[in-house]
């Protein structure tokens, strides 16, 4: 007999051709790409070569108003006024044809975010048709969701969208925003522009009424006069905490309604009688996913102190069979990190970690020469007082801490300005009730982490935002 | 693994079977299994894309790794003959094609399948011990047993006995396998689960690491008798469950999956899942088998069409 063998996959790359990608994209504004007023625009670069995908156009205050302007109009002719069974005709449209479309929607996310294409393909893009078609069912209910017998929309929305799940924050926003009959403009992250513009391709395809859809891209200054902008009735944000304190500030003392969806510093608490193999994957599942770009991400692992050498043990190894590289290969887990920026925020706050004490250990892995990676990494020996313990590293980096009671366990994992989710790993039901009842977190998960879905709400508390997001909740957002 | 066994293994876990009640205590203290977790796991794993030479690789590991099986109460002598002659070589027209690694009959029929293969260094690997219900008496069960090994199995496929376990009499399966174990001789034995029988995962954690504890060479998933036979997350939790066996004692069991894997895609999945949950250690047919018998058909004609680039028919593979 020959001894073990090793059983390595062949490169099993996406074709890219799939999808077809133009050198520059204007602003989408009334149901037309046109260029933006000062002609300026910036490159949005694949995180994971480095090479430029296409030319964006840059919206300034003149096309963002423009935008707005288009938005109005279409809400008081037609998407207001129009009933809610025909705009649900609409969103049901839309969602089918994202699903016809996935393949090549999938293969430009992970193109312009990095993330591997078995989450653009399994996740990102399922989820995302769930969402329109969730949000279309809604459209000629809405008098039975609770809000009134008589709910109306609140006009314009302004939406600004962070850069690690592109187009599914889009569904997020878009579909309950269009359900509720109001119209939008929405700003996608500056790094990942483009599966925003070629939804508005879908929208162009499903014969959406011009205005009401606008995508103006653009940096931070876009979104800043989107948010300010005297005619936007709702500001939608998700994103980082500063900029969303920046927004609260910028609309404080008008009438726009806000939810706004922000970081978080998860803890997912791993009790001794936990079923310990699929907590691992829940661990590696809360932080590993999407290369922890996720607000929600389980970054703190709290585990009871008796398993703790076990816990580590099975993580390692199951960490070091993590396959990091090409975003576009099938077989890839862990793809790239979405900008240089995130890189280097990444690496420094991972020094941090060093200087203060803890102990690091990557998972053994050979990274891209080109291109913006970080391996998988936890941290041990991490106190509640390190910044890797409190600070959003929004990276593939764990800190693990240590607990010894279920009342230490609720204690550690709510000494955090955030409160956006939390998970729990427990055969014994009563103790994930009690941990349920008393953990601050707007969503928390038992034995599973980061499961979405259109009818569950999602959000936060404190420092996380305000507002819900899917389900039921979700259209309150959207109606007064 | 359970804590505590891992800091002294051998003694740790020779204590363990000192009584019923000690055993039933260790068992119940394994970690539990999250059915959704476990089948989402299994799930992820079956999305892996293996192409071109990876996927050749995995197709004639795969050959290498069946116990090719007929267990059927029409056996003749012909059909074994023809077994056999297929085990050595699965395609006649491609002498580069590897053989399978056992073939695998009723007792009655191991001294025809020995005589078959003359000086052929494959496996004979019997069923025994009132295969498939194993409702019968030990003595049976170990003459069964001693049987075909006398007529020249080198290993033994023998079922637990379910009822026993399902009544919480876990000393009694125990005592089973260790009997069964000491007929064996120097034929491996492998312990078969039932796992279709056993019905929860935590069921099938508990009773692999019984039969290792007994002494098992391998843990087998099924008899092909009952439905459902082996899944993608059965197997995980036994792969998980050999991979912790081996960490606590340094003890190497294998596993078999037998029943309903009948296309080259399932068995490249197995494999997949076998190198990622137990590790490339068991990524041998010495350590992991699969029970089955059409599948060979569809690895060899995946076979063909990579060395060909284009798919024949049924009837370019022989019939059993």
């Amino acid at each position: 007999m020959t001894g073990p063998m090793s059983f390595d996959y062949a490169p099993a790359p996406e074709s890219r051709s799939v999808v077809d990608l133009r050198s520059s994209y204007g602003l989408f504004i009334d149901g037309k790409f046109a260029d933006p007023a000062d002609a300026r625009s910036f490159k949005t670069v694949n995180p994971a070569t480095e090479e430029v995908l296409a030319e964006v156009g840059e919206a300034g205050p003149a096309d963002v108003d423009r935008a707005v302007t288009a938005a109005r109009r279409a809400y008081t002719k037609v998407w207001g006024p129009m009933p809610g069974r025909e705009r649900a005709k609409y969103l049901f449209r839309i969602a089918r044809i994202v699903q016809e479309r996935s393949r090549e929607l999938a293969v430009a996310e992970t193109l312009d975010n990095g993330k591997p294409i078995r989450e653009s393909r399994d996740s990102d893009l399922p989820l995302v048709a769930a969402w329109f078609f969730y949000y279309a069912g809604w459209a000629d209910k809405l008098e039975h969701a609770g809000l009134g017998a008589d709910p109306r929309p609140l006009g314009v929305a302004g939406q600004v969208i962070p850069w690690n799940f592109p187009l599914m924050m889009l569904a997020w926003k878009i579909a309950p925003a269009l359900a509720c009959g109001n119209t939008v403009v929405l700003k996608p992250a500056e790094t990942t522009p483009l599966t925003a513009l070629l939804f508005a391709d879908v929208c162009r395809q499903a014969d959406l009424p011009p205005g009401v859809v606008n995508i103006v891209t653009g940096a931070g200054a876009t979104g800043q006069a989107l948010v300010e902008h005297p005619d936007v009735d709702k500001v939608a944000f998700t994103g980082s905490t500063p900029v969303g304190r920046q927004i609260a500030r910028a609309v404080a003392g008008s009438t726009k309604r806000v939810t706004l969806e922000l970081g978080g510093k998860a803890a997912n608490v791993v009790f001794d009688d936990a079923p310990l193999d699929q907590a691992v994957e829940g661990i590696v599942n809360g932080i590993f996913f999407n290369q922890g770009h996720v607000c929600c991400a389980g970054s703190r692992l709290l585990v009871q102190e008796n398993v703790h050498d076990e816990v580590l043990e099975r993580l390692k190894r199951r960490m070091a069979t993590l396959r990091v590289g090409d975003p576009l290969d099938k077989n890839t887990d862990v793809g790239a990190i979405n900008s240089a920026e995130q890189l280097a925020r990444i690496r420094a706050l991972t020094d941090v970690g060093d200087a203060e004490g803890a102990e690091r250990w990557s998972a053994p892995c050979e990274l891209p020469a080109h291109g913006y990676w970080f391996a998988p990494t936890l941290f041990t020996g991490v106190s509640q007082a390190h910044r890797i313990a409190r600070e959003e590293i929004f990276g593939p980096v764990l800190s693990v801490l240590t607990f010894r009671t279920p009342h230490e366990a609720v204690a550690k994992a709510n000494n955090t300005p955030y409160g956006l989710s939390a998970g729990v790993w427990t055969e014994k039901g009563s103790r994930i009730l009690w941990m349920a009842e008393r953990l601050r977190a707007g969503v928390v998960w038992a034995n599973t982490f980061n499961q979405f879905d259109p009818a569950s709400p999602f959000g936060g508390y404190r420092e996380s935002g305000y507002g819900r997001e899917g389900g039921r909740q979700g259209l309150a957002g959207y109606l007064a | 693994m359970p804590t505590g066994a891992s800091a002294t293994p051998s003694r740790g876990l020779a204590e363990v079977a000192a009584s019923e009640a000690s055993l039933r205590r260790f068992l119940a203290g394994l970690p539990g299994v999250d059915q959704v977790g476990a089948e989402a796991r299994a799930a992820t794993l079956a999305t892996r894309s293996i192409k071109t030479t990876a996927k050749a690789t995995a197709i004639d590991l795969a050959i290498r790794m069946i116990d090719l099986t007929t267990l059927e109460g029409t056996d003749t002598e012909g059909k074994v003959r023809t077994l056999v002659a297929k085990a050595l070589r699965p395609d006649p027209l491609d002498p580069g094609c590897p053989s399978v690694a056992a073939v695998c009959v009723y007792p009655d029929r191991v001294g025809l399948a020995r005589q078959a293969l003359g000086a052929a260094s494959l496996h004979v690997a019997s069923v025994a011990t009132a295969f498939p219900a194993g409702r019968s008496s030990l003595v049976v069960k170990l003459r069964d047993t001693a049987d075909a090994v006398e007529a020249g199995a080198d290993e033994i496929d023998m079922v637990i006995d379910r009822g026993a376990f399902l009544s919480g009499r876990a000393m009694a399966v125990l005592d089973e396998i260790v009997a069964v174990k000491q007929a064996c001789g120097r034929a491996h034995l492998k312990v078969i689960l039932e796992t279709g029988e056993l019905v929860t995962y935590d069921n099938v954690r508990r009773a692999a690491w019984l039969a290792m504890l007994a002494g098992a060479d391998f843990v087998k998933t099924s008899t092909g008798k009952v439905q459902p036979a082996a899944t993608m997350p059965v197997t995980l939790v036994m792969l998980e469950a050999v991979r912790d066996f081996r960490a606590a004692t340094g003890r190497q069991v294998g596993v078999k999956a037998a029943g309903g894997i009948r296309s080259s895609k399932d068995a490249i999945r197995y494999l997949v899942m076998t190198g990622e949950v137990a590790g490339n250690d068991w990524l041998d047919p010495d350590w992991f088998r699969f029970g089955a018998s059409s599948l060979l058909n569809d690895l060899l004609l995946q076979r063909q069409r990579m060395a060909t680039g284009h798919y024949s028919g049924p009837d370019y593979v022989t019939l059993d």
